[in-house]
């Protein structure tokens, strides 16, 4: 449905130095399905979403939706953001002040091409604002509106015109914490809903686990990783993904060689020698880097049967109501571990450390 | 409150309270007294030695009994508006093109457009009338050659003329509050009607020009008053030809012998009038302006227009624009200043270039003592009222005193006086209320500080407003008095604000001419009061030197502000 190709987008800062904000995208998503780009700030998620918005003009590559061409540095196409129809939700929601909730969400079928009747128009501003649950307070100043209802505005005025795509600038960043785990339902439910194609940029890895089919996590203008949201949290393909979405404890190590099955290897670290796996094929004496999940660093008082245990000792707690942290001392190596609160060891006390080689990942050392 | 806690102690005796009550007597005293006066005094006649002053509508009757004051009234208002659209237009085209197309060099544009406004008015318009006199116009000469006219094609005495001129030289004052109002806009909303289908037009028109409304409305009311006011170009270009407005009015009612002063008020509290009614709209404008303020993002470089091939073009436009605005008023100055009588540029004067007009502006008996009152008062002024207001402007941000906002008011009430308005209250409340004040600097002192004190009070304002309550609590906690408090740590941090007052003030100060032509005396002439005498002498020659070294002075002053300024990190 969407295609990007080799996108390249460089533009001069403040400095007048070159700025490469974007290298060699590419990815495609399919018909229906909501892909996210996730990132720190200045990873080029932002640019990428403008390029394909047509904000942003790229050096070089290709943008296609369906079979149309709205971008190529080769055929010398640049199709205007205004000629794209592609919806479009900005982090600031960029709701027009002097205009009310109903002219708002109009606005798109007064200036496009097509040109519907006056009932037609009222028929298709009113249900989207009945989609978003704004269909009361049409007549509205818009500025009059609280954040979550100007983001639903924003979010029907993006819909009103039915665009084949639909582009999410960060779109719940500036709402609160409460409110943002609302509205990131109400977006999925839409979004499944309307079955529209999505293209969503965030810095929030939970919003993008929560929310997306497929995610893109961007470093440096690069995709360094795309899968789907289980793919990404599970199977980090290097350090900058397993870092950056949710957190994990790294051990430095190196490959002693394959441990039975398939794709399992033994790795000797500064805790000892651990059963792992492999994201890719590895030989024997290859520098590697062990990521584990907090969630499956497995604590015990009485010493568990099977590969993969330590004897720690206690070091530190955090008490977080629905789960407890805690940091564990195996020799000079602390392990963080999140546990259910009913494991109440006391700080100080001996502990059996337990890691599931599945869940052991060993990403080759940069 | 920090001052009323420690003072309620009454262990020590808090010098705060001198200093707050002091500022707010004087800034009271100076933006009330004249008002009053003037009001007072045109209801009576003139004092004369034989006849004490008698109360009297006669000033009123005189001043808008006859169809003279009527068609006063038309050209002042005619004036200012044409005035206002010219310089609004010019400089919000300007404006568009440098904040959203894509025109080369245009930020060496951005930083040249504050040349003009150093360039004192009274300069501009005698380079403007060496451009396009009728007679001696280089622009008319030139033209008349080229295409073999026997008659001039721009008259530069006439209405046309004087909004051209005024127009011109308060265009970049529009141009940089446009170009701040589109600066503040967030690009996003611009960019959301661009994804909805809307083309440049449509974005234009339905969003960018609507949003910008307030700005322009209060742009155009500041360019209104200002034009209002305007004193230099009504007299050197109207007053020649019989094109009277009220300033140029009233400047000629004190100087006509004997002088009606009480026509003269009639005429200012008129003038007044205008000009309260415009600041009034513009100040409320801006207290609504807070509909418009919209939440913005993460400041994306807005998307630029591209122009294509149109981009050379408007370069073009800004090339033009910068040749009118400064480079031709510099250059005819400087041919001027060089020529032993003025003439028009010919080979022939070439030969004759001479450094005559310098030596006799060094060695004018008045122009050091001149140069000296200048900078004394300009100095004085920009000290005494960014000090001061930083006082006032405490109590109206950080404190809940009852009637705050009066005393912001209060301070801000200069703002209508126009510079001639102002110097004719201060005349005749200081030769009515004798403390020895008339005829000395201490006069020409009080009305720049007047005149400015709610430019400091805007400089001020910004800055406290970013000063978080916070800091100042916590001086408090740590044991600090009010004054302490206040010189350690709202001083400090009021810095930026108070070096950019403090320049903008000192550079209108050395500008001003419209007051100080009604109150200076021998003995106390400012530079500018040196520059209108050598026009009424027709010295022409020895002002373009005296205009030329003074820009070039102004020029370095403001160069040497702006790298001191960066030295101390503080951006503009």
């Amino acid at each position: 449905m969407l295609r990007v190709e080799g996108l390249y987008t460089e533009y001069p800062n403040e400095r007048g130095e070159i700025v490469k904000a974007a290298q060699d995208i590419t990815f495609s998503v399919p018909e229906g399905r909501l892909f996210t780009l996730l990132g720190p700030s200045g990873c080029g998620k932002t640019t990428t979403l403008r390029s394909i918005a047509g904000l942003e003009r790229p050096r070089v590559g290709e943008i296609a939706v369906k079979d149309r061409v709205v971008y190529s540095s080769a055929k010398g196409v640049f199709v205007a953001p205004n000629r794209r129809g592609f919806g479009m939700v900005f982090q600031s929601y960029a709701i027009w002040p002097h205009m009310s909730v109903y002219q708002n969400a109009a606005f798109p079928l007064q200036v496009g091409e097509r040109r519907l009747s006056r009932q037609e128009a009222r028929d298709k501003v009113m249900r989207v604002l009945a989609a978003t649950q704004l269909d009361h307070l049409a007549e509205r100043e818009a500025t009059k509106l609280s954040g979550g209802q100007q983001q639903r505005l924003a979010l029907a005025r993006a819909l009103v015109m039915e665009p084949q795509l639909l582009l999410l600038d960060e779109p719940l960043s500036n709402l609160d914490a409460k409110l943002r785990e609302k509205m990131r339902f109400e977006l999925k439910r839409l979004q499944r809903e309307l079955r529209i194609t999505t293209v969503y940029v965030t810095h929030d890895q939970s919003e993008a686990l929560a929310l997306s089919h497929e995610i893109a996590v961007m470093k440096d203008g690069r995709i360094l990783q795309v899968g789907s949201p289980r793919d990404i949290y599970e199977r980090p393909r290097n350090e900058f993904v397993a870092d950056f979405v949710g957190s994990t404890n790294f051990l430095d190590g190196s490959v002693l060689g394959p441990d039975g099955d398939e794709g399992r290897y033994r790795v000797r670290t500064e805790i000892g020698d651990v059963s792992v796996l492999g994201t890719e094929p590895l030989r024997a004496d290859d520098k590697v880097l062990l990521s584990v999940r907090p969630e499956d660093v497995a604590l015990a008082e009485a010493k568990p049967a099977g590969a993969n245990v330590w004897e720690g000792r206690v070091d530190q707690k955090v008490f977080l109501g629905e789960c407890v942290d805690f940091q564990v001392k195996l020799g000079e190596r602390v392990l963080l571990s999140r546990r259910h609160p009913s494991l109440r060891t006391p700080i100080g006390h001996a502990i059996f450390v337990q890691l599931d080689p599945e869940k052991c990942i060993a990403l080759r050392a940069a | 409150m920090t001052a009323v806690a420690s003072a309620g102690e009454g262990r020590r005796f808090e010098w705060g309270w001198v200093v707050i009550g002091l500022c707010v007597a004087v800034t009271c005293y100076l933006a009330l007294m004249p008002l009053g006066f003037l009001v007072w005094q045109s209801f009576f006649t003139p004092q004369t030695a034989g006849k004490a002053a008698s109360f009297t509508f006669g000033n009123y009757l005189e001043a808008y009994g006859s169809s003279e004051t009527w068609r006063l009234f038309r050209n002042s208002i005619l004036y200012a508006i044409g005035t206002s659209c010219f310089s609004f237009s010019v400089g919000t085209a300007l404006a568009w093109m440098n904040e959203r197309t894509n025109t080369p060099f245009k930020s060496l544009f951005y930083g040249l457009s504050i040349i003009p406004l150093i360039i004192p008015g009274i300069l501009f318009t005698v380079a403007w009338i060496l451009l396009a006199s009728p007679k001696i116009g280089i622009l008319n000469l030139v033209l008349k050659d080229l295409l073999g006219l026997d008659h001039h094609v721009f008259d530069i005495y006439s209405m046309w003329g004087m909004i051209w001129v005024d127009g011109l030289h308060y265009s970049p004052m529009a141009f940089l509050l446009m170009s701040a109002a589109f600066r503040a806009m967030d690009p996003a909303l611009e960019e959301s009607a661009m994804m909805s289908g809307a083309n440049v037009f449509q974005v234009a028109w339905r969003v960018t020009l609507r949003l910008s409304w307030p700005a322009i409305f209060a742009t155009i009311l500041i360019l209104f008053v200002r034009a209002i006011e305007s004193f230099e170009v009504p007299a050197l270009l109207g007053l020649p030809v019989g094109i009277q407005v009220f300033t140029s009015s009233i400047y000629q009612a004190v100087h006509r012998y004997p002088s009606q002063v009480g026509l003269a008020s009639a005429y200012a509290v008129t003038l007044l009038l205008i000009t309260t009614v415009g600041v009034y709209f513009q100040s409320r404008l801006s207290s609504r302006g807070s509909k418009y303020a919209t939440m913005t993002g993460k400041g994306f470089r807005p998307r630029q227009i591209d122009l294509g091939g149109w981009r050379w073009f408007t370069a073009g436009i800004f090339t033009v624009y910068f040749l009118f605005i400064v480079v031709l008023p510099f250059l005819v100055l400087l041919w001027s200043s060089f020529q032993r009588f003025y003439s028009v540029p010919s080979m022939k004067a070439l030969h004759n270039l001479t450094l005559d007009p310098y030596r006799f502006i060094v060695t004018y008996p008045n122009l050091v003592r001149a140069v000296w009152n200048s900078l004394i008062l300009a100095f004085g002024t920009a000290t005494i009222i960014m000090l001061m207001t930083s006082v006032i402007c405490w109590i109206v941000v950080k404190t809940k005193l009852r009637g705050r906002w009066l005393l912001d008011n209060v301070a801000s009430l200069p703002l209508v006086f126009p510079g001639l308005v102002l110097g004719l209250a201060i005349m005749i409340f200081y030769l009515n209320v004798d403390i020895g004040v008339y005829g000395t600097m201490w006069i020409m002192f009080i009305a720049y500080v007047t005149r400015f004190m709610p430019y400091g009070l805007r400089y001020n304002t910004t800055s406290m407003l970013q000063i978080h309550r916070e800091l100042e609590e916590s001086a408090a906690m740590s044991g600090a008095s009010w004054g302490t408090t206040f010189v350690r740590i709202i001083l400090p941090l009021l810095k930026p604000g108070l070096v950019a007052g403090w320049i903008y003030i000192m550079i209108v100060s050395i500008r001003e001419l419209s007051s100080s032509i009604l109150l200076y005396s021998p003995g106390t002439e400012v530079v500018s009061i040196v520059i209108w005498e050598l026009w009424e002498n027709g010295q022409y020659v020895e002002l373009s030197a005296l205009g030329v070294m003074l820009i070039l002075a102004l020029l370095a002053l403001v160069m040497a502000a702006q790298w001191i300024g960066r030295k101390f990190g503080i951006r503009e």
